[in-house]
């Protein structure tokens, strides 16, 4: 159902800013997004350069602008509510405007980033600076079978939907918690069998 | 309730972060010492399913669905230090690889929704277990765990938007309790449902995280209260304890510079507008209260209904009703 959103084939792709050295744009996306969170309303020259600056990133990184506008609509339902709330605000009214601006930057310079670089790339980065590595595989692990996990729960909707006839909606929850309860079975029981792959292959 | 960048504040960040980043230390000092090696990979895998089964959508009524949050329900099924490792886990690769939620705001989200909800959600269904026993009283407690954590992380994320200034605590306390207080009631529906669904295909698999380590798991338990403790003085404090000369310094602040602007909360009078917003404050306070009473009783409904009493294995110790 969601798949396509999910999927990061643009990571991969090739351009100059898919070239960048990973640390350097983590880095610089980093830096960017503190500046821009920390300025005051005023700056409004901060706030330009670094939407032209992430303007020029986008034309040299070939990424299709309504991509990128996609992915922003899809991911601001909130960013609006809070703005709405806060247009509607008497002491808020100067502020909204700020936050919008700020918050929209920041989606833009993740996504940007996370479009441009492989996943495996950032992990590298995480793990080069002091994150503990417990965590590090963890992520990893998460990473790698995430999209294994979302195929099996669609697998398991579709079985479903095959299956039952729509009844009464106290049924539909049931069946749809014991989807979710398989799900997890399911995940736990790959764990297994992973951990039994990583020893076979020589892990600690 | 994944706060984006520029929601937040560079004091209410930092601050978010640093707790955040100790709790999650004690997490994965904790799994680390607890957890046998075989049981790692679960670790990552359990992320993986939380990610997934969040993308299940529930059927509520009038056309719209609910999913799942998740933290109270891992942490009923692997052990609190475990689900805040995994929450986390959800938390950064959501962040990075699908802007959900922002970079600078990544403290504040772990702290919320990994360190509240989990372990938080978690105390309230270890202790309500100790007093209801049985798989029936189990289901009822998470249920009942699952709700509180909701609303609890959602009252944690409007005192760091109000300490931000972004949105007024007299706006963002009761709509963000009031709307959790709806969400709440389908996350805890759906948890026991799920723990039910999971205990009667695998016992095993949570026996074998939870009933590990009682006296351990208190110590634990301490360590994390006081950091949520601490989070709390921060973020809420400031507005809770403020109530009788807030109310002045509000009043100040709306009555005279901001007469002729609309108010947010219809009033009869524009004279009503102050009392109002206060008035709203306590209300809300009010029906939390009443709220977690009538929810309380619905949990108990719910394990009824969802355990029959001759289905459940331990139900000789269970009173008869």
């Amino acid at each position: 159902m969601s798949a396509n959103w999910l999927s990061h084939h643009h990571s991969h792709a090739d351009s100059p800013i898919h070239r960048l050295p990973a640390a350097l744009k983590l880095g610089v996306a980093l830096m960017i997004i503190v500046v821009t969170v920390l300025a005051p309303i005023r700056w409004n020259a901060w706030f330009i350069g670094v939407a032209s600056l992430l303007v020029l990133a986008m034309l040299l990184s070939r990424l299709s602008p309504i991509f990128l506008l996609k992915r922003l609509l899809v991911l601001s339902p909130f960013v609006l509510g809070v703005v709405v709330v806060n247009a509607f605000q008497p002491a808020g009214r100067a502020n909204w405007l700020a936050v919008a601006v700020k918050s929209v930057l920041c989606l833009l310079v993740v996504t940007l980033v996370s479009n441009t670089t492989p996943f495996s790339r950032i992990l590298r980065v995480l793990k080069s600076t002091r994150v503990p590595a417990l965590l590090i595989t963890t992520i990893a692990l998460m990473h790698r079978y995430l999209f294994v996990l979302v195929d099996e729960s669609e697998r398991m909707r579709r079985a479903r939907a095959s299956r039952t006839f729509t009844r009464g909606r106290r049924f539909h929850w049931r069946t749809l918690a014991t989807v979710v309860g398989q799900l997890f079975i399911r995940a736990s029981e790959r764990a297994e069998r992973i951990y039994d792959a990583m020893c076979a292959r020589g892990w600690k | 309730m994944h706060i984006p960048d520029g929601f937040i504040d560079g004091k209410t960040a930092a601050a978010a972060a640093v707790i955040s980043t100790i709790g999650v230390g004690l997490a994965l000092r904790q799994v680390k010492r607890e957890l046998p090696p075989r049981r790692v990979p679960l670790l990552g895998l359990s992320a993986a399913f939380l990610f997934a089964a969040q993308m299940v959508n529930f059927p509520v009524a009038g056309g719209t669905s609910g999913h799942l949050v998740g933290g109270t329900l891992v942490a009923a099924l692997l052990g609190p230090s475990a689900a805040v490792v995994v929450v986390t886990t959800v938390l950064i690769v959501q962040c990075f690889l699908f802007q959900d939620g922002g970079v600078m705001a990544l403290g504040a989200n772990v702290f919320n929704m990994a360190i509240v909800n989990s372990v938080i959600g978690y105390a309230i269904y270890r202790m309500l277990c100790h007093w209801l026993s049985g798989i029936r009283g189990q289901v009822t407690a998470l249920a009942f765990a699952a709700w509180c954590a909701t609303v609890l992380a959602a009252i944690s994320c409007a005192g760091q938007l109000a300490w931000s200034g972004t949105i007024p605590w007299s706006v963002a306390f009761p709509a963000m309790t009031t709307v959790h207080m709806f969400i709440g009631v389908g996350e805890g529906l759906i948890s026991a449902m799920v723990f039910l669904a999971v205990s009667r295909a695998r016992p095993d698999l949570i026996t074998e995280t939870t009933q590990t380590g009682q006296p351990q798991r208190l110590g634990e338990l301490m360590r994390y209260g006081l950091l949520v403790t601490l989070g709390i003085a921060i973020f809420i404090a400031p507005f809770a304890c403020s109530w009788p000369d807030g109310l002045d310094s509000v009043a100040e602040k709306f009555g005279f510079s901001h007469k002729l602007a609309v108010p947010l909360l219809p009033a009869p009078a524009p004279d009503y507008q102050v009392p109002g917003i206060h008035w709203a404050i306590g209300a809300t306070a009010l029906a939390g209260a009443a709220g977690s009473l009538i929810v309380f009783g619905l949990a108990l409904l719910l394990g009824r209904w969802l355990v029959p009493r001759q289905s459940g294995s331990a139900s000789d110790h269970l009173p008869n009703p």
